[in-house]
């Protein structure tokens, strides 16, 4: 697998796309600090792109990669080789190549804007994690829908339906059956609410740490055992690792049987 | 009134006096009582004539939870430099562990109190000082707990340079005109850091208020001065950093709100002016509640809060000018640090969490933004006339910013 | 050296492969022939793994296919389109898949009877369709292994290296190689294949040499014979 993984990676930092990508953070991350003059709002400004902006990166890169590599793949396929080291190889490829645009695209304006003699460290920090996270679940998730589709127009199809429902209609859905259900208790309804998408379980993480002053206003007991604890943080990452493991696993098992 | 007859009398375990209450009825008007550093197991102190009662290295009083430890009732009293616990807790009577009753030119200071129901108590006093004292609580609901300095109908007392903490209120007025407030330190009371009701032409000057239920309350008064506060971290359902219940005439200069659940609470109160201050990471800058008029919040920071306003009602003549708002994404392209479009500090999404709280957790996602952005291009719930005509671009340098976040 | 037990493949509702028996000994180049959608490429799938049959067990070399990916060292497969990563030089990917597979030194011969030298540095996006071809058949030879399967070798080769591709297929039989191969080129086939397994409707329709199928349908030449069977059966 870590050679699959290795080819995959080398073959993506020397795409294009990878310099595209890394360029797109390096120029954002520049713009926003440039116009903010301020690293605290320019990490606000930043989540707020990040958490929608990454999912939709993910996804089509990843839906992307599989269907052009797919001959490739039929090239590894009769090699001596594991299927699902094939495919998790070109998964943590994908997913690392990604990872390591956003993470050095964004972190060297920032670094050299004096992110490690500031305060905003710990929320940057916060930022580029959530950041590979969501870069893992939604390549993970996009690899389960180019293994299940044969058509790429399709698959395409879905990989943008996926991200447009999770990082938006979802929200929108969430917020109507709050509140057509207001009159009951919500707080843990809400909560499972955000640990069933991952991007808004992203967002969550970076409210705990924004935000905090204003969940803390809110009486359910919930809530403030959630949120004024450590006990929000730790359900979040457990959530988000678990978002990215049942995807990987659906994709070797995916990938155990599918014909090629 | 000290003179030339007055006398000391000094009380210590070795002395010919042996205990404070010997000590105050063998005093005479003018005369000066040291005590010396030792533990002394008294209550009920009464003292009825001018003396001054100092005490050296600090000796404890303890009240053995017997009920109130020192009354003052006569004019001219200092209380310097004593180590007071142990007061009876009652439900019918709110013993203290210093009460000044009807007495003037009192000076309380440089005691520490711990084990109190209320701490010093002033009743029909004025003339008077509070300083530098300690109070040190171990208040946990509001039921059973009282407050660190206590002022009802008093009038012209500084209250300053004091430290108090885990208590009911941390300084509560009432009925009590003229008292300025300044340098102190409120932190952990149960219920507000500083309270006032129906106490007018007071000043709250360069007091820290932290994690308290709530910082300031500002109950049915007016003409106050509010400036160089720091709020901070006021934290739960109900709690502010400053509440203004119908209060008038007040200014609020040069204060820092950082990070409470709501900066200002605001309800019923005219003419109140709030310029200089710098509202920070809250989760409301500032709460209007209604029936508010000729409100002028102007010059203001507005940095990073996950809502700057929340209205209820109409903008009346309230008016929001000048300020500068972290989230104003407008340009200035006159290049004169004013943005050329105006900022809408409400946003419809603070409609749906006062109706339907639990939505908070969607705060910052897109959908949010989606429906933000379309009321601020056509309000239909907000108020279409509440904006900042004249945003700021940058952040306003207060003096107070210098050295601090 | 292959054994296959009545295999059963299901695409959909389309029954590609349909109780299929067939054994392959050691040694000598069989042709795969069959109509279209006949099951040609899903068999051979199959073979390498790439397909899971629904029903039926295959052994290569005596070990069940299922048991694992190790008995994919034994077989060199030439992919009927070679379509490489874009990104990568001829070099490397040579070298990438001996870095897979495990170190070979056949590579730089076969580099060389393919004249393939002058490409080495080029990225394979760059590449005409007959160069990857060679390059393909590098990629498949360069192993030496026992079993050999060949899915459309001639696709774009110009004649020399055809004729280069024939002598190398005649030198790993010699070797005692068992080659599986596929083709629409029939003159290709009746020139090189010693045998012929011709599938039709998912299953064996015929097993033997070129002149036990000319003898079965009663036709001269092999074109011919091919034809017939398919007439026969459409009629």
């Amino acid at each position: 697998m870590l050679k699959i993984l290795k080819y995959s990676f080398y073959d993506l930092m020397r795409s294009r796309w990878s310099y595209v990508y890394f360029a797109f953070y390096l120029l954002l991350g520049v713009v926003l600090l440039f116009l903010n003059n301020d690293l605290s709002k320019a990490v606000i400004t930043l989540m707020n792109v990040i958490i929608v902006l990454v999912p939709l990166i993910g996804t089509i890169f990843g839906v992307m990669y599989y269907y052009n590599s797919k001959e490739f793949t039929e090239l590894l396929l009769a090699q001596p080789l594991k299927r699902s080291s094939i495919f998790l190889g070109q998964y943590l490829g994908v997913a690392i190549s990604l990872s390591m645009s956003l993470i050095l695209g964004l972190g060297i304006p920032f670094v050299f804007y004096g992110l490690f003699m500031s305060n905003a460290i710990w929320d940057f920090s916060l930022l580029l994690i959530t950041g590979t996270f969501l870069t893992f679940i939604f390549t993970a998730l996009a690899f389960n829908i180019a293994l299940s589709n044969e058509n790429r127009i399709k698959g395409f199809g879905y990989a943008i339906l996926l991200w447009l429902f999770l990082a938006i209609i979802y929200d929108g859905i969430f917020l109507m059956s709050l509140i057509i259900f207001e009159d009951y208790p919500l707080d843990k309804l809400s909560l499972v609410g955000t640990m069933l998408n991952p991007i808004d379980l992203s967002r969550t993480l970076i409210l705990l740490k924004l935000d905090i002053s204003a969940l803390l206003g809110y009486t359910g007991a919930v809530f403030k055992q959630f949120f004024g604890t450590s006990l929000g943080l730790i359900i979040s990452f457990a959530a988000l690792t678990l978002w990215v493991v049942l995807p990987v696993l659906r994709i070797t098992m995916k990938a155990k049987k599918k014909d090629f | 009134m000290s003179n030339v007859w007055s006398k000391t009398i000094t009380v210590c375990s070795t002395c010919t006096v042996q205990t404070i209450h010997e000590a105050l009825q063998q005093a005479r008007e003018g005369d000066t009582i040291f005590v010396k550093k030792g533990i002394y197991k008294e209550a009920n102190l009464k003292i009825d004539k001018s003396i001054t009662l100092i005490g050296e290295g600090l000796p404890t009083i303890d009240g053995e939870a017997q009920g109130e430890i020192i009354t003052v009732g006569a004019d001219n009293v200092t209380i310097d430099g004593f180590r007071i616990i142990n007061v009876g807790v009652s439900y019918t009577t709110d013993y203290a562990a210093v009460r000044v009753v009807n007495s003037n030119g009192f000076v309380i200071q440089n005691l520490e109190l711990e084990k109190l129901f209320f701490g010093i108590y002033l009743q029909k006093s004025n003339h008077g000082k509070v300083l530098n004292n300690k109070v040190q609580g171990e208040a946990v609901t509001e039921f059973n707990s009282g407050n660190a300095v206590h002022l009802w109908y008093c009038k012209n007392v500084e209250v300053r340079g004091n430290d108090v903490r885990n208590v009911r209120d941390g300084i509560y007025l009432e009925f009590s005109d003229d008292i300025t407030i300044t340098d102190n330190f409120s932190k952990n009371n149960v219920r507000y850091g500083l309270h006032f009701m129906f106490s007018n032409n007071n000043q709250v000057i360069n007091n820290v208020f932290e994690t308290n239920g709530a910082g300031i309350a500002l109950m049915f008064s007016k003409v106050m001065e509010v400036r160089n506060n720091v709020i901070t971290k006021n934290w739960g359902t109900a709690a502010y950093g400053l509440l203004l219940k119908e209060v008038n005439d007040v200014n609020l200069i040069n204060n820092k709100f950082i990070e409470n659940t709501v900066g200002i609470t605001v309800e019923g109160s005219n003419r109140l002016v709030y310029s200089n201050n710098d509202f920070t990471s809250n989760g409301y800058a500032i709460r209007v509640k209604g029936a508010c008029y000729e409100n002028e919040i102007i010059n203001n920071n507005f940095l990073y809060n996950s809502f700057d306003i929340s209205y209820n009602g109409k903008i009346n003549d309230n008016k929001f000018e000048s300020n500068f708002w972290s989230n104003y994404t407008g340009y200035d392209l006159d290049k004169d640090g004013i943005g050329d479009v105006p900022y809408r500090p409400v946003k419809l999404f603070s409609y749906i969490v006062n109706r339907t709280p639990e939505t908070i957790i969607l705060l910052r996602s897109l959908f949010i933004d989606l429906i933000d952005f379309s009321e601020k291009v056509s309000p239909v719930f907000t108020p279409d006339d509440l904006m900042d005509e004249n945003p700021r671009m940058k952040r306003i340098d207060h003096d107070r910013n210098k050295g601090f976040i | 050296m292959i054994e296959i037990k009545d295999l059963y493949k299901k695409f959909g509702k389309n029954e590609v492969l349909s109780g299929l028996n067939l054994e392959i000994g050691d040694g000598g180049i069989f042709a795969v022939l069959g109509p279209n959608g006949s099951g040609k490429t899903t068999l051979i799938k199959c073979l390498l793994g790439m397909v899971i049959p629904n029903k039926g067990a295959i052994s290569v070399l005596g070990e069940n296919i299922k048991n694992g990916s190790d008995y994919r060292h034994q077989i060199d497969y030439l992919p009927q389109i070679a379509n490489f990563p874009n990104n990568l030089k001829v070099k490397e990917l040579i070298t990438m898949i001996k870095d897979l597979r495990g170190n070979v030194n056949l590579d730089k011969e076969l580099i060389s009877l393919f004249k393939l030298d002058p490409f080495l540095d080029k990225k394979l996006g760059n590449l005409s369709g007959g160069t990857k071809q060679k390059v393909n058949l590098v990629l498949t030879f360069m192993f030496d292994s026992p079993l050999v399967i060949l899915d459309e070798p001639t696709s774009g080769l110009d004649p020399i290296s055809l004729l280069r591709l024939k002598k190398l297929i005649q030198a790993e039989k010699a070797k005692g190689k068992t080659i599986l191969i596929t083709s629409h080129i029939m003159s290709f086939v009746e020139e090189i294949s010693d045998e012929i397994v011709f599938l039709l409707e998912g299953k064996i329709y015929f097993k033997g040499t070129i002149t036990e199928l000319k003898n079965k349908t009663n036709q001269p030449d092999f074109e011919h014979a091919i034809a017939s069977i398919l007439t026969d059966n459409h009629a």
